[in-house]
Order: structure tokens, then C-alpha cells, then sequence
């Protein structure tokens, strides 16, 4: 049985004439201790895919199982990392960080759940900035956070919605690395949606393209058999990845090649020069 | 693949053999930034020496806040030079210039106007000599290549980031400068929209054989579109730490660089520098 299961999902917006169909014949099963990336462009449908998984959404058609039970709403057995952080800002680090936890595990003394909520930090290396808040924080400081919230609450599966898109190329890579990292130690279940396909060949064991909506459909998957731990730098060397990345590459610009074919009517550029203004300042 | 030989020689006008120009067209020397700050004064470029030649595609990589973007509003007149020179064809600029065109990581659009009226902006001013049906088919020409023909009409204030950074794009290549300074301009685009801008950008400097800087964090990006590749080490007192010359010939295709055999040697290079 398949950890989670999504069979022939359907997902439109609006009713009648305006209805828009975003999502058709979603097809995904994802085993216990898996990491699935699925790479979508702006507008493919991604979010609404997210989640229909997190329990936000409900589908048009089609079921969703996790652990062969149907989803009903949100559960913190799915943590889900937005994009956008979505701190509260009137808590602290360890406030935003301790009512998810509370939440979690009601039963928890106050103690235990502080104990908690400062490993999770620690991990993230935030504990200088636990008494801050979010205002006081760099983007990816606060995605950090986001990250602790959303690992203290031991979720069952890690859903991820883009997370690191808004972090420059540095911060980024350092926080892939910790995700992986606690992914890796507690052998957690790992779903990630993102825009950016070295990300998905760097994080995961399987790549699905989500093929651009409207009527967006998941695309065949791509294994990625790069042993773990793996080297951004040496991953270079590696045939395996060479071969895989290639693939994906052309299989993107496929896609993209359709949606340009579609263009309407053609301008046609005018053969002229502009005025020549450095030798007019000579 | 056939467009891409084992061939070192690299020969980007192979039929009139222009290419590699020999002239200069950039001349950066002993360039010096400093910042003063209540602490004292912040060096944030040193003995920055680089020459481009006229045509090159140039490509510079390195990490947040090193100064690249320093560097380039430099270039562009934009922000006044602390030690040493630029010299555009020999003569040291003292501001900017219509020669040296700009793209930046956010538009800067007049957002009351249409994204038609923003590009005709630029356009009115480069071709004068132009009938005014002319100057709207090379508004329209460029703001279809970068996927906004619907958009003609819309006001920039109306249009998301990432089309009003396409309206930027199409501004800055319509306008045809000797030189194009871009800085991360298809960073918040997505990667379909962003490999087809850098076709676009590529065909237009190819026809109109200008100049190109570019700034970019995306190492491919950085590969497929120069002739060389630029590493700037992180500052203060940022200066080049590396170059690397990519030897694929022109015209190039996304697919025949990827499988070139040089290909993913260059990119390991690259993440190399970036990771140390």
C-alpha cells in the first residue's frame, strides 16, 4: 500500500461557462520514506496541487489516501512548508515555533514542549534568535523558522510548496542541506513542489514534471539514482546525473516548444538602425 | 551534435570571420568602489582590472553583496567611481549614456503608462529618423518576443512583476545600446519563460552585434549564453578571482550544449568556485 495515493484527481475553479479546469488526471503514489519532487512553471497548477494533498482544497473528482484513509482537512501529520513563511508577527521565534507544537501534542507538559521547540531551533541554528521577531529576521531566516514549525510538530510527511524559491543561490543550498538533513535522520516521508529542477535532481529520489495547466497532468517520473550524501560539485563528474539532468532538460523544453508553437500572429521587426549617439557625443 | 564541434577554435561570425574583434569596447582599470560608513570606509571593489571586447558576451558570477551589481551600475554611469577608470572605446565615461543600456533585477516602469507606451519611450528616443508606424512595429516586435503580446494595452502598474520585468527586457532591446549591461534580469522568472528569453537576448545580440555584461546567479545560464564567464570573488575588496573561457561555437542550441562533451566540466568548474 502506498503511503499516500492520489487517483484520478480532477480539480476546476469557477462553475458553468466560467469553470476552469486546473488540475485533470492526477496520478501519484508515493511510498513511506520516499522524497518525490514535483517541477512545475509559474502557473501550472503547483499550489492548487499542494493543497488539494494538505487538506486546503478539496477535489472536483477523484480521491486522495494517506495511509489508505480517505483526507479530511488539515492534519499536523502533514506539515506543510509555504513559500511565503506565513509567520504570525506579533510571536516570537519560539512563540510561532511553540504553538505549533502545543497544537501537535496537547498532552505535553510546558516543559517538554520547550525542550522541543529549542532542539528544532538549534537545528535550524536560530537558538540567537528565538526572543526575536519576524520583523527582525532576513527572508531566509524567517524560512528558517518556517522550517522548525513545521519539523517540530514530527509530522508523518513533509509537504514543501516552493520553500526556498524567494532565498538567493546561498542561503538556499545551506538550508536544502538541513531539510535533507532531518529528512534523512528521522526518515520522514518528503513531497516537494518547486520551479527549479537542479533542486529536485539535488533533494529527491524521483522527479515528476507537472505539465502546464490549464488541464496541468503530471508527466512520467524521472529516478534520480545518485547515491546520498551528494556533492553538488561532483555530482558533475557523475554520468548517472549527466544523463538524467540532460533528459529532464529536454523534456522541459519539449513542453516549452508546444506552448511557443501556439503563439499568435508574428510582428515583423523593421530594418533600422538606431541613431548613432556615441559618435554623435565624440 | 552537428552545430558543436570538438573544435577549440572558437568562431562566432564563421562566414565573415569578425569574431573575436580585437577592439576594446569596455576598459575597466583599477577600478575602486568605497562606501563610507560611520565605521569607516567600506572597500567594496579593489583593483578591478577587465577588458571587453567589442561583441564578447561577458557573464559574471558570484555571491549575494560581493559588488557585481556595483560594478555594472558602475559601467552604466550610474554610481560614481571611487579609484582608477572605464573607458568605453577609449574614452572614460562620466555618466550614463544612451551607448550603455540597461536592464535591473526590478523594472523601472512608469506604471501609469501602457506596456506599449513604456517601450515606445525608449524607441522614440533612439529612432527618430523613423515613421511612427516603424517605431511601433519594433515596440510591438519586441514586446511579442518576450510573450506579452496580449499585454500591449494593459497599464504597467496592472501587470504582475514578472511581466513588468518582460516590459523592461523588451525596453532595453529595443532601444538596440552598443552596450547591454543586464543585471539578473530573468532571476524571478521562471526557468520555461527565462530559457526563452535567453533566445531572444542571444538572437538580438548576435544580429545586432552589440556588447553584453550580464550578471546572472544561474551557472547555466551563465555557460550557454558567454564567451566568457567571469568569477568574482566576495568582498569587501571584491576583485576577479577566475575566468573561464567557453569554447562552444555560435550559433548554439540548448540541447548541443548540454551534450557537449565539455559541458558539465565548465558547470562543476563554476559550482566549484561558488561552493568554496
Amino acid at each position: 500500500m502506498a503511503y499516500l495515493e492520489l487517483n484520478n484527481i480532477y480539480k476546476t475553479y469557477g462553475q458553468g461557462d466560467h469553470a476552469t479546469e486546473v488540475l485533470s488526471n492526477i496520478n501519484l503514489s508515493i511510498e513511506e520514506g520516499e522524497f518525490v519532487a514535483i517541477v512545475g512553471f509559474t502557473g501550472s497548477g503547483k499550489t492548487t496541487l499542494v493543497n488539494l494533498i494538505n487538506g486546503l482544497l478539496e477535489p472536483t473528482k477523484g480521491e486522495i489516501l494517506f495511509k489508505g484513509e480517505p483526507i479530511q482537512g488539515s492534519s499536523h501529520e502533514r506539515g506543510v512548508i509555504f513559500q511565503n513563511y506565513s509567520l504570525l508577527p506579533w510571536l516570537t521565534v519560539g512563540q510561532n515555533v511553540f504553538m505549533a507544537v502545543k497544537e501537535a501534542f496537547p498532552k505535553k507538559s510546558k516543559e517538554e514542549l520547550n525542550e522541543l521547540v529549542a532542539e528544532y531551533i538549534e537545528m535550524v541554528s536560530l537558538t540567537p534568535a528565538i526572543n526575536k521577531y519576524p520583523k527582525e529576521l532576513s527572508g531566509g531566516m524567517r524560512q528558517r523558522v518556517a522550517v522548525a514549525r513545521a519539523l517540530a510538530m514530527k509530522p508523518e510527511m513533509i509537504i514543501m510548496d516552493e520553500p526556498l524559491g524567494a532565498l538567493d543561490a546561498l542561503t538556499r543550498g545551506n538550508l536544502q542541506d538541513e531539510i535533507l538533513n532531518i529528512w534523512g535522520k528521522d526518515k520522514r516521508t518528503a513531497l516537494l513542489i518547486t520551479n527549479d529542477m537542479d533542486e529536485g535532481i539535488y533533494m529527491a529520489d524521483r522527479i515528476i514534471p507537472l505539465r502546464p495547466g490549464p488541464n496541468a497532468t503530471l508527466a512520467p517520473e524521472f529516478k534520480i539514482d545518485i547515491e546520498r550524501p551528494r556533492d553538488k560539485t561532483k555530482m558533475n563528474d557523475n554520468l548517472n546525473f549527466k544523463e538524467t539532468r540532460n533528459a529532464i532538460i529536454e523534456y522541459l523544453m519539449d513542453i516549452g516548444n508546444e506552448r511557443k508553437s501556439e503563439a499568435k500572429e508574428a510582428f515583423v521587426l523593421p530594418d533600422i538602425r538606431p541613431k548613432d549617439f556615441v559618435y554623435q557625443f565624440k | 551534435m552537428s552545430t558543436l564541434t570538438a573544435n577549440k577554435k572558437s568562431t562566432r561570425f564563421t562566414e565573415n570571420g569578425i569574431f573575436p574583434s580585437n577592439e576594446v569596447m569596455l576598459d575597466l582599470k583599477q577600478l575602486k568602489k568605497v562606501y563610507p560608513t560611520p565605521k569607516g570606509d567600506y572597500v567594496v571593489l579593489e583593483d578591478l582590472n577587465l577588458q571587453i571586447k567589442k561583441e564578447e558576451f561577458v557573464t559574471i558570477i558570484g555571491h549575494s553583496g560581493c559588488g557585481k551589481t556595483t560594478m555594472l551600475s558602475m559601467i552604466a554611469g550610474l554610481n560614481s567611481i571611487s579609484g582608477g577608470n572605464i573607458s568605453v572605446l577609449g574614452k572614460h565615461i562620466k555618466g550614463p549614456g544612451p551607448d550603455r543600456g540597461g536592464i535591473f533585477q526590478a523594472p523601472s516602469l512608469m506604471p501609469w503608462m501602457t506596456s506599449l507606451q513604456n517601450v515606445m519611450l525608449g524607441v522614440n528616443q533612439v529612432f527618430p529618423h523613423a515613421t511612427k508606424a516603424q517605431r511601433y512595429d519594433i515596440a510591438k516586435y519586441y514586446l511579442q518576443k518576450v510573450g506579452l503580446e496580449d499585454a500591449f494595452h494593459k497599464k504597467a502598474g496592472d501587470l504582475s512583476q514578472g511581466m513588468q520585468q518582460r516590459v523592461g527586457i523588451a525596453r532595453a532591446f529595443a532601444i538596440k545600446p552598443k552596450v547591454l549591461l543586464l543585471d539578473e534580469p530573468f532571476g524571478m522568472l521562471d526557468s520555461l519563460t527565462r530559457g526563452e528569453l535567453q533566445d531572444t537576448l542571444i538572437e538580438i545580440w548576435n544580429k545586432e552585434k552589440i556588447t553584453a555584461v550580464m550578471i546572472t546567479h544561474d551557472v547555466d545560464e551563465a555557460i550557454f549564453l558567454a564567451d566568457r564567464v567571469i568569477m568574482m570573488t566576495s568582498g569587501p575588496k571584491a576583485k576577479i578571482g577566475d575566468v573561464l573561457q567557453i569554447d562552444f561555437e555560435r550559433p548554439r542550441t540548448r540541447k548541443a550544449v548540454l551534450e557537449h562533451d565539455d559541458y558539465y566540466e565548465y558547470r562543476k568548474h563554476l559550482i566549484d568556485f561558488l561552493e568554496h
